[in-house]
């Protein structure tokens, strides 16, 4: 790394004031930290624990319930989660910044005390003495390839949508790639002063292969002894603006067209900076190029320079991904746009160019995980915390520049620890290509608008019902509106730049909503409508299981796949629903029923369904679940006590956390328990372990099914029935998902906008039976499953 | 190849005209940045009488012009070192004659061609290079002859067939390589009679890298833009310099290390787990963002500066090319190593180095000139001067 340019920035940074509330989030709780200094960008690394509130479940035994009692009780309980906590700042605050730090270490200040804080980058050593004396840390420095590697390896493994290839042209310039089950092996190619060329493995193996001096360093040099630039971005910025064509001798130049006998096209560089040379220039001629066009050339040259070089390395590997980082690439369209122009030219379109959404962490996150417990891969996984987290802030491609706000000098990442394991759900046909969305809001601009509206439209409703959630808490009217003010600028935020967190997505939109709620201490704003659903649903349960035992055997598999529907009619996440239910206090499962469509339906695979019913009962079927209330009560269980009477054993799968309406696992047991109590076959499956409730390791409306409980996920191998129930597991995602077994998927469209898009009305229903595909592929690893 | 099979009598050629095309017998190459001209001188003539005789005017004022001086118009060389004596062909022998002028001087050249009148005894040029296509037009309208143009890199591996083929002490490689002790390097003569496989790698303005398994069986596997002619613009730009020559004088004398960032720069010495040693280039340029540098740098440092970057970056794409072919002979020619024993000195210790001796870095004395050699084999290949070109 480059040596910081002190030179014009001393005053400015003495001026720096740091917002307390948002950088260096819970310092007071830091128990280990990590530093990574380069020539510009700081990044600290320090792990804490949070204090979060959960929605906590007591039933009450059947002895003890008054008849007018409630089902369950819900209270509110504090619950530590670890969170990694990683924050980017301009070098020349370093001081500044470690002053914040130590100010603010209160609690932990005696803990951390004479204790080691790893250190890597080229700056480690240079502000070693600095650290030391303001934080009281002893420094180790580490090796900044190791740390490279191993941060890249814990963003692919952890972060979904975290690599993603550069389309200039694009629909969406930001093409993010579906997770993989096996991220090696791949190259890193580090572009810092000089290029290193790593080749990746495995955790364990990674080896340099190579390198090229021509990297950053070289771009910047040149580029300050030719032009009037100073600094790295304002280079950057003239050469956006050049035009390379005046510099460099192109094919043209020298054959006056194409060369078409080695395929040479016409505009292909032939010699950079070829036309420069003095005696191509006639005596008297003005010089025909300007700043820009000499920085735009040289941006050419460096970034073909070392796209050939890393072709070359990966041919000769047999490597077809390759990652791109370092202070060279820092996420500026233009140089993207080069580098991978070059990757395709030289590979033929074999190798990929990709980058990373957090590539500026990688060496402060290796530093980090170098020997600490974190490291385990199969104990711990993290999420990205949406609430907490900067995005991806580059301009749009060729636009000019935005000069960054001084509130915005800070970017952010924040990652929760998983509670468990999460893996890929073993059924899948062709896990490597699996994606759980079904449309891609980056590049779909129309449904993009849509939805944004939606979700802010929806805005006051999320943080009324929160607000009920919490009645007796002082200070949750300033809480909802933080929230509300919160995830309204990320909505804003997103409008215009929809790439900044991976894929723009429903799901997306929904965890960031949960992630902000929960981020302002609203663990689950429904927990209340969910607790009064239940019970009504349970106190029509007994006349539904009625009603269903009197019909002949065939018009009850109709009336149970139509109950299910009827039930997903239920749905506070559905502008349509809330407004229905909101008119009539009164809505029933019967008007819900009357709501659906009638047949034949939008996608219609009943008589299938029927006609499978006939032949042998399934070994296990695995139902992910839905909404509480009528939905799970009167429209599930009666279909599970049915496919446990034809002898199937069932798994029912519910989210671990609470989001929206959705009924939570810890919900489940207490709604099972009571089911049990008035169904005796229920009552038996559950003793005899036919019926078993296992969580989905989800906190989302939607599924992914590249991350599901590893007990869940082991559990499925024996599947040989998946159904989805509702717009969020079925449609919203997984509409397109194949499996190796049969698979149902139930839904109700209760989005307007949505069922037109799909060629439907509102409340036109989706039933779409699939027998499976035959090949199968467990993409987990054996040890992980 | 073909070789000279009898000894027919001069006059009798002029006479009968048998399967030989038409004098002056030359092969010219027009590349991005240099024009290059083979030209074969007869001197079989057995008498001044018979020389008269067996030529007309027009040849006689071309062959008068061209050997009696060594430079031709304000920026014509001829590479008198270069010179073939005796040299056999077709059954004639003669001086073989190598010639350059820049390429932005083809419209001088096309005047000359024109003042000379030498359609008046040929209809065609062979040759090759970009400008064959460029300059096609110009040719037809200017001298009334034509530009028969022939591929680039069939000429390439003709014409270092043939001029390996019959010149000995052509190949040689740079011995006892050091790159702190340039003086201790040698010239060793190599023996290049089976050479297959081999790289070659042309680095005229652009670089080239070709593949060759047999005499017909080559490909271009590789090249970059990084050539010689980004050496002489960015040290155009950088030193105000005006010629190649300079641009390697002023490089001769310059130190690297103070526009360069070493892995000791950044490691304080060796970086013994990567194997890099302290003085490996880590980033070319690398110190020149700092303004104190850029001061204290002089124009040799920065143009042998730019001589170092744009040597390491071709040494290391020949390298990777010759891995991925599984080649150890690689052949660097083109007029970016005229004059310029530093990047072949340089090439020598990367091949070796890196390679840990596997591979061997070879060069030509006629560094620039086989496209040119190569556009003459065309013409002699020609029955009566009739186009044999598909």
């Amino acid at each position: 790394m480059a040596q910081a340019d002190s030179s014009h920035d001393s005053s400015y940074a003495r001026s720096i004031e740091l917002p307390p509330d948002q950088v260096f989030r819970n310092l007071q709780n830091a128990k280990r930290f990590a530093i990574d200094i380069g020539g510009s960008l700081a990044k600290l690394a320090y792990y804490t624990t949070v204090q979060t509130k959960r929605a906590h479940f007591s039933g009450v035994e059947k002895d003890q319930r008054a008849s007018d009692s409630p089902l369950y009780e819900v209270t509110e309980q504090e619950e530590t989660r670890e969170r990694l906590h990683f924050v980017k700042f301009e070098t020349k605050y370093i001081e500044q910044c470690l002053d914040f730090v130590k100010q603010n270490l209160i609690e932990s200040k005696d803990q951390i005390e004479g204790k080691v804080i790893k250190a890597t980058g080229g700056g480690a050593y240079k502000y070693k003495d600095i650290i030391t004396s303001k934080l009281g840390l002893e420094v180790e420095k580490e090796d900044e390839m190791t740390c490279l590697i191993k941060g890249s390896n814990f963003l692919l493994r952890n972060i979904p949508d975290e690599a993603f290839s550069y389309v200039r042209h694009a629909a969406s310039s930001y093409q993010f790639q579906a997770c993989e089950p096996n991220i090696f092996p791949y190259l890193l190619v580090n572009i810092g002063s000089g290029v290193s060329i790593v080749k990746v493995e495995s955790e364990d193996k990674c080896e340099r292969i190579g390198g090229t001096a021509m990297g950053g360093g070289t771009f910047w040099g040149l580029g300050s002894l030719l032009t009037k630039a100073k600094g790295f971005d304002e280079l950057l910025k003239l050469a956006v603006k050049g035009d390379h064509r005046n510099v460099d001798m192109l094919v043209r130049d020298i054959y006056g067209g194409a060369y078409s006998a080695l395929a040479l096209p016409e505009d292909l560089l032939a010699s950079s900076f070829g036309k420069t040379a003095r005696n191509s220039l006639e005596k008297g001629d003005e010089v025909p190029y300007s700043e820009e066009d000499i920085a735009k050339s040289l941006l050419h040259m460096i970034s073909n320079g070392i796209g050939q070089i890393a072709c070359l390395y990966a041919n000769l590997h047999k490597i077809k991904k390759v990652y791109f980082g370092g202070y060279f690439i820092r996420g500026q369209p233009v140089t993207m746009n080069t580098i991978t122009f070059a990757i395709n030219y030289w590979s033929k379109g074999e190798v990929q160019a990709l980058f990373l959404r957090h590539e500026g962490y990688l060496g402060a996150i290796g530093a980090f995980l170098k020997g600490a417990e974190e490291d385990d891969t199969l104990k711990y996984q993290w999420g990205e915390n949406y609430a907490g987290s900067s995005g991806l802030s580059s301009p749009p491609p060729y636009m000019s520049f935005v000069t960054r706000g001084r509130s915005s000098t800070f970017d952010m990442l924040e990652l929760d620890k998983l509670d468990r394991p999460l893996v890929y759900l073993p059924s899948l046909v062709c896990p490597t290509a699996y994606h759980p969305d079904v449309v891609d809001l980056t590049k779909d601009a129309e449904a993009r608008e849509y939805w944004l509206d939606c979700f802010e439209e929806a805005l006051d409703r999320v943080a009324e019902c929160a607000l009920k959630s919490q009645p007796n808490s002082v200070d949750a009217v300033e809480r909802a509106e933080q929230f509300k003010d919160k995830y309204r600028k990320r909505l804003h935020g997103l409008r215009s730049q929809p790439f900044a967190y991976g894929s723009l997505t429903v799901r997306s939109l929904l965890d960031t909503r949960e992630h902000c709620l929960n981020e302002f201490s609203f663990a689950d704003p429904y927990s209340q409508v969910k607790q009064q659903e239940n019970e009504l649903a349970l106190k029509l349960l007994g006349k539904r299981l009625q009603q269903l035992s009197a019909m002949n055997w065939y018009g009850r598999q109709v009336a149970l796949i139509e109950g299910v529907l009827a039930g997903n009619v239920f749905d506070y996440g559905a502008k349509e629903v809330t407004a229905l239910m909101d008119k009539n206090a009164e809505f029933g499962f019967h008007d819900a029923m009357a709501k659906l469509q009638g047949r034949p339906w939008l996608i219609d695979n009943l008589d299938e369904w029927i006609e499978r019913l006939k032949g042998a009962p399934h070994e296990l079927a695995v139902i992910f679940v839905d909404n509480s209330g009528a939905d799970i009560v009167l429209g599930i269980f009666p279909f599970v006590r049915e496919l446990l009477k034809r002898g199937t054993n069932v798994i029912l799968s519910a989210n671990s956390k609470p989001a929206l309406n959705d009924i939570t696992h810890s919900e489940l047991m207490i709604v099972t328990e009571r089911v049990a109590e008035l169904d005796p076959d229920i009552s038996l499956a559950v003793t005899e372990g036919r019926l078993q409730l296992l969580e989905s390791g989800g906190a989302s409306p939607c599924l992914d099914l590249s991350r599901v409980d590893h007990v869940l996920a082991k559990s499925c191998k024996q599947a040989d029935l998946l159904i989805f129930e509702g717009m969020g597991r079925a449609v919203h995602t997984n509409l397109q998902a194949q499996f190796t077994c049969e698979s149902l998927k139930l839904a109700v469209l209760k989005n307007k906008w949505l069922a037109n898009r799909l060629g439907g009305e509102v409340f036109s229903v989706m039933c779409k039976y699939e027998p499976g595909s035959k090949q199968s592929s467990d993409p987990n690893p054996p040890d992980e499953v | 190849m073909e070789h000279n099979m009898d000894s027919q009598r001069v006059s009798e050629t002029e006479k009968k005209r048998p399967a030989t095309p038409p004098m002056p017998w030359s092969g010219v190459d027009i590349g991005g940045t240099l024009v290059k001209l083979v030209y074969f001188e007869p001197t079989d003539f057995i008498n001044a009488e018979q020389e008269y005789e067996a030529e007309v005017e027009t040849l006689r004022t071309i062959r008068h012009y061209l050997t009696s001086n060594t430079a031709y118009g304000k920026s014509g060389i001829r590479d008198v070192h270069l010179t073939i004596k005796d040299f056999k062909i077709h059954g004639r022998t003669g001086n073989l004659h190598f010639i350059r002028f820049p390429t932005i001087d083809m419209p001088a050249f096309l005047q000359l061609v024109k003042s000379k009148n030498l359609s008046s005894v040929a209809d065609k040029i062979c040759a090759t290079g970009g400008g064959a296509y460029k300059f096609a037009e110009d040719v037809r309208e200017i001298v009334n002859m034509k530009l028969e143009k022939y591929d680039e890199l069939d000429c390439l591996i003709s014409g270092i067939h043939f001029i390996d083929s019959k010149i000995p002490n052509e190949c040689y490689y740079w011995g006892n390589v050091d790159p702190f002790n340039s003086e201790a390097c040698e010239k060793i003569p190599y023996d290049f009679r089976d050479p297959y496989p081999y790289l070659v790698v042309n680095i005229g303005s652009g670089v080239s890298v070709l593949s060759v398994k047999s005499q017909t069986d080559f490909k271009r596997v590789s090249g970059t833009s990084l050539g010689g002619g980004t050496f002489l613009g960015l040290c155009c730009l950088l030193t105000g310099c005006q010629t190649f020559e300079e641009a390697i004088e002023l490089a001769e004398v310059g130190d690297h290390t103070k526009v360069d960032k070493l892995v000791r720069d950044i490691y304080g010495g060796d970086y013994d787990r990567l194997h890099l040693p302290g003085s490996t280039v880590a980033s070319s340029f690398g110190h020149m963002n700092v303004p104190e540098k850029r001061e204290s740098v002089s124009k040799n440092d920065l143009a042998r500066a730019t001589l170092v970057t744009i040597t390491n970056n071709i040494g290391s794409i020949a390298r990777m090319c010759a891995l991925n072919e599984g080649i150890e002979r690689i052949v660097f020619v083109g007029n970016f190593l005229r004059v310029n024993p530093l990047s072949m000195k340089l090439l020598s210790y990367a091949m070796e180095y890196w390679s840990q001796g596997a591979l061997k870095a070879l060069f030509l004395e006629h560094e620039g000139y086989f496209g040119a050699v190569g556009a003459l084999m065309q013409l002699m290949k020609m029955e009566n001067g009739e186009t044999s070109q598909s």
